[in-house]
């Protein structure tokens, strides 16, 4: 029997203690209409045959050179992280709540929240949320509660149109509007909107999802002029580079939000990464999720514990932050090995190398007969082209190339039917750079 | 003094920032994190994982968490390449193995669980809970049916039961349970109404036994025009034997990170896939996978789903966890889920009798256990004082984790007990030897428990100085 112990003498003697004769009996107290002996299931494989069959489907997955980004990045993760992050005693360990047992988790989740902290130039990070995207409409929830009253949400339309599609199912529940600043179509960053209404908060993605940084100095002030919040949403590893979140125009952005999956978690079909989420110490007690502080014990020893528990929804139920409990811890945990492996020169290094190699492939590419750049304006590692045909059936034939080529801005509802929005990183060669140009050469050719 | 990353830091060069971003936007100081060899990175997390309980080192009967052992297997297929390294906006026909595997294992939750519909998309049980709920609220708001904005739920409900309610807008009444661990009837009858959005349960309860009254109760809240929400917590208690869909149920949440036996990783990832009757599926979250005509199979969008409540996350939802559900599941097959509640009920109840025997009371002595049980430790904190957060840490000085203390609270000095069915009677047997010495300490020797634990990196922790202190970042 996979994964059970128990041989037919032990059954039959804890039967006997329980004082009854058949498995059956220990359901006695359910109704025997509710029961059934049989469902649609296939039978159950070895392990052997199961690897089989999975590596099976593994292998129908396209092996594809990426050059796509969107809000999930093909970044190289050093073998350290992930051997250690899969040890059993992380691995499978429960939720920190008994501190005493848990110090191993508790410290990484501490180290995690120094980390972040530093990049964001913030001074509170929580251990995690789900997604990027969610954690955006849990810092859009705190900002309506720091700011109080019937209030809404000034969203950018050039944020990522996934993160937008998150924000409308889950403030939407909440009856909370969410207003639209535009963009300026000729330099793809956003215009100062006229008047704030009656918002809560405006958000301010750097990247914006043109791959294009924003005048995030101006954009802050605006917001605080305005006596809004200023919620950042941030790449983290961007971050290496870029003007931290807490010193953006005079007083700093409020909030940091962002998707941590560049920090050492696989791509792996869209999850699990995790969001983090930075704010200022102030207003720590309207933050969602977990939270770790340093501490003693009776005998003065240094140790780590979850902390402001009151916030959370196991202790205040239906008044707490967040419905939030399960995070993705594992995920934080690779997350703090691989900023600690490769340590601040090594994400700045690798920062550099991102837009480095970004700066080379918008340059050959531009190169292309019929290709062109609607955007002028600084980046960090993606782009758009404009292609002479549409994005879609260029992206589709460069996968005969072995190429994920892009992400066509037309799956988003922007830009032309041209445009194609493409990543680099430190994961692409000089080779790799020129085997996309001569492909993308190759299929405009033909089609 | 514990070992800190920031103590491993040797000094580097600055790089260089690019010269053709804005110095506006750049940074303005190097980013102060440390840099530390690989080896002392290498160290430095091993000791650190050494400080922690885990399955794979300590039995973990930890009550409501289904603390199961994690298959190996289904971590190494996980991490095939082919599935690691997939972005998700790949086209449908660049990942068609990864589809595969996530309809099936939607076929298969829906054939599990009794339901007509699956989608794998919400990260945990609470999101999925949110999921479940809004759906309720789409299908009412769908049929002009606007006033219902209560839900019940029972007291005894985990905290994520209200929190989600509260979270897609409803207004949460508690419902009491009567002295044998059903719910109260009368009291719900009081509250069913035009008002009525529906009901959230999970059963077997929070209280580690079924409710008995389960279809009574469906009929009485569909009576009233509202629906049934089924938390998946306890799932584990009847897999393979009764079906959510059955009992009532229109909706629910599956913790695939329990019962399918993914790993918790110290917090979560989870995945918690919702479940519907035919009714609901125009409302589920998206992304969903559907099998065309020709076999091949896509994603279904908003222009599949018109009435779908959104979605819930940037992507398909934690795919890597739903991968390993679905190793689990393939590898038990039809026969191996009904042994998970078989053997779960097996270990709930011996261990019961077990620690009845050598003097714990259980709360509901009369009831037969579902996969996990509640034992009161009130007797001993009239003779002693002794309290179960005492008795939960002395455990830990055992090489056992504690078991959940203090939930469900109607309980007083309540221990949740879920040994799970992967352990054997070995383990649960040693167990009991150390709960009865823990017993005898506790009325002779009281303060051993009260100082407890003893043998741990860290004695119990100043829980109101971390707060008064509030040190969450550090190592300059």
């Amino acid at each position: 029997m996979p994964y059970i112990a128990h041989d037919a003498a032990e059954t039959a003697a804890m039967l006997a203690a329980v004082g009854v004769e058949r498995l059956d009996q220990l359901f006695d107290e359910i109704p025997p209409v509710l029961q059934v002996q049989d469902m649609a299931l296939p039978e159950g494989l070895s392990e052997m045959a199961l690897q089989r069959e999975l590596e099976g489907r593994a292998l129908a997955n396209a092996p594809l050179r990426c050059f796509a980004g969107g809000g999930a990045y093909a970044h190289h993760i050093p073998a350290i992280v992930w051997e250690i992050a899969g040890r059993g005693e992380f691995y499978s360990a429960y939720t920190p709540y008994q501190a005493e047992a848990s110090q191993g988790t508790l410290q990484v989740i501490y180290e995690y929240q120094s980390f972040i902290t530093r990049l964001t130039g913030l001074e509170v990070s929580n251990a995690s949320l789900y997604d990027g995207a969610s954690g955006l409409a849990e810092a859009c929830l705190m900002a309506l509660r720091i700011q109080g009253g019937d209030k809404s949400i000034l969203v950018p339309e050039n944020l990522l149109p996934g993160w937008r599609r998150v924000l409308d199912s889950v403030l939407g529940l909440q009856d909370i509007r969410l207003v639209s600043v535009p963009y300026d179509r000729a330099t793809g960053t956003l215009i100062l909107p006229a008047d704030a209404g009656d918002a809560a908060a405006l958000i301010i993605p750097q990247s914006n999802a043109l791959g294009l940084l924003e005048p995030v100095d101006a954009l802050t002030d605006w917001a605080h002029a305005h006596g809004l919040l200023a919620i950042a949403v941030v790449n983290p590893l961007a971050l290496a580079l870029l003007k931290a979140p807490g010193v953006w125009g005079t007083q700093g952005a409020d909030m940091a939000v962002g998707e941590g999956q560049p920090l050492g978690i696989p791509l792996s079909g869209g999850g699990p990464y995790f969001g983090f989420l930075a704010c200022r110490k102030a207003q720590v007690r309207q933050l969602p999720g977990r939270l770790v502080a340093k501490t003693v014990d009776g005998q003065g020893r240094e140790g780590f514990c979850l902390t402001l528990q009151a916030r959370e929804q196991h202790i205040r139920r239906g008044k707490a932050t967040s419905n939030i409990c399960t995070n993705q811890g594992l995920m934080v945990t690779a997350a703090t090995i691989h900023m600690a492996a490769l340590g601040g020169y090594g994400l700045q290094q690798t920062a550099v190398l991102c837009h480095e190699r970004a700066v080379r492939l918008r340059e050959l590419l531009a190169g292309v007969p019929g290709v062109s750049l609607p955007y002028g304006g600084a980046f960090f590692h993606e782009f758009v082209v404009r292609l002479p045909h549409a994005a879609v059936a260029v992206r589709d034939a460069l996968l005969g190339y072995g190429l994920l080529a892009g992400l066509p801005l037309s799956d988003w509802g922007m830009g032309e039917a041209g445009d194609l929005l493409v990543c680099a990183t430190e994961l692409l060669e000089e080779a790799d750079l020129l085997a996309y140009r001569g492909a993308l050469t190759s299929v405009l050719e033909t089609l | 003094m514990s070992d800190s990353i920031f103590d491993h830091d040797h000094h580097v060069p600055a790089v260089a920032l690019p010269s053709d971003i804005p110095a506006a936007l750049l940074r303005k100081t190097p980013l102060n994190l440390p840099n530390p060899a690989e080896l002392e990175v290498l160290r430095h997390y091993t000791r650190l994982s050494q400080k922690n309980f885990s399955i794979d080192t300590q039995f973990y009967p930890l009550g409501s968490c289904t603390m199961k052992y994690n298959p190996r297997i289904a971590h190494t297929m996980a991490a095939l390449p082919g599935f690691a390294r997939l972005h998700p906006d790949t086209p449908a026909q660049g990942m068609q193995g990864l589809l595969q595997v996530l309809w099936e294992l939607q076929e298969w939750l829906a054939a599990t669980t009794g339901m007509a519909a699956v989608s794998l998309t919400p990260a945990a049980g609470a999101q999925g809970e949110l999921a479940g709920v809004a759906m309720i609220r789409a299908y009412h708001a769908a049929h002009g049916d606007h006033g219902r904005r209560k839900m019940l739920i029972p007291t005894a409900a985990h905290g994520t039961n209200p929190a989600s309610a509260q979270m897609a807008g409803f207004d949460v009444v508690e419902i009491p349970n009567l002295a044998d661990g059903d719910l109260d009837m009368a009291f719900l009858d009081q509250h069913l109404g035009p008002d009525i959005a529906g009901i959230m349960l999970t059963n077997p309860s929070t209280l580690g036994v079924f409710e008995r009254r389960i279809t009574e109760i469906a009929a009485r809240v569909h009576g009233a025009g509202g629906l049934l929400y089924y938390d998946g917590a306890n799932l584990n208690a009847i897999l393979g034997r009764v079906r959510p869909g059955q009992m009532g149920f229109d909706a629910m949440h599956l913790n695939l990170h329990k019962t399918f036996a993914t790993p918790h990783g110290g917090g979560g990832p989870g995945a918690g896939a919702v479940a519907v009757q035919e009714r609901l599926r125009p409302f589920l979250p998206l992304p969903v996978v559907a099998r065309e005509a020709a076999g091949a199979l896509r994603w279904l969008d908003e222009g599949d789903l018109p009435r779908s409540i959104g979605r819930l996350s940037a992507h398909g939802g934690n795919i890597g966890v739903l991968l390993r559900a679905h190793a689990y599941l393939r590898r038990l097959g039809r026969a191996g889920v009904g042994r998970v509640s078989a053997y779960a009920a097996l270990n709930a109840n011996y261990l019961l009798r077990e620690l009845q025997r050598v003097g714990y009371q259980a709360a509901f002595p009369e009831r037969r256990a579902s996969h996990e049980f509640i034992l009161s430790v009130s007797d001993l904190q009239k003779a002693t004082g002794i309290r179960a957060l005492d008795v939960a840490k002395r455990l830990l000085d055992f090489g056992i984790h504690a078991p959940t203390v203090y939930f469900p609270q109607l309980v007083p000095e309540c221990l949740l007990i879920e040994p799970t069915e992967t352990e054997s009677k070995a383990t649960l047997d040693r167990f009991v030897t150390v709960m009865a010495q823990i017993r005898r300490e506790a009325l002779e020797q009281p303060e051993l428990l009260r100082e407890a634990p003893h043998h741990l990196p860290v004695g119990r922790l100043d829980e109101a100085l971390a707060a008064r202190r509030l040190d969450v970042a550090g190592g300059l």
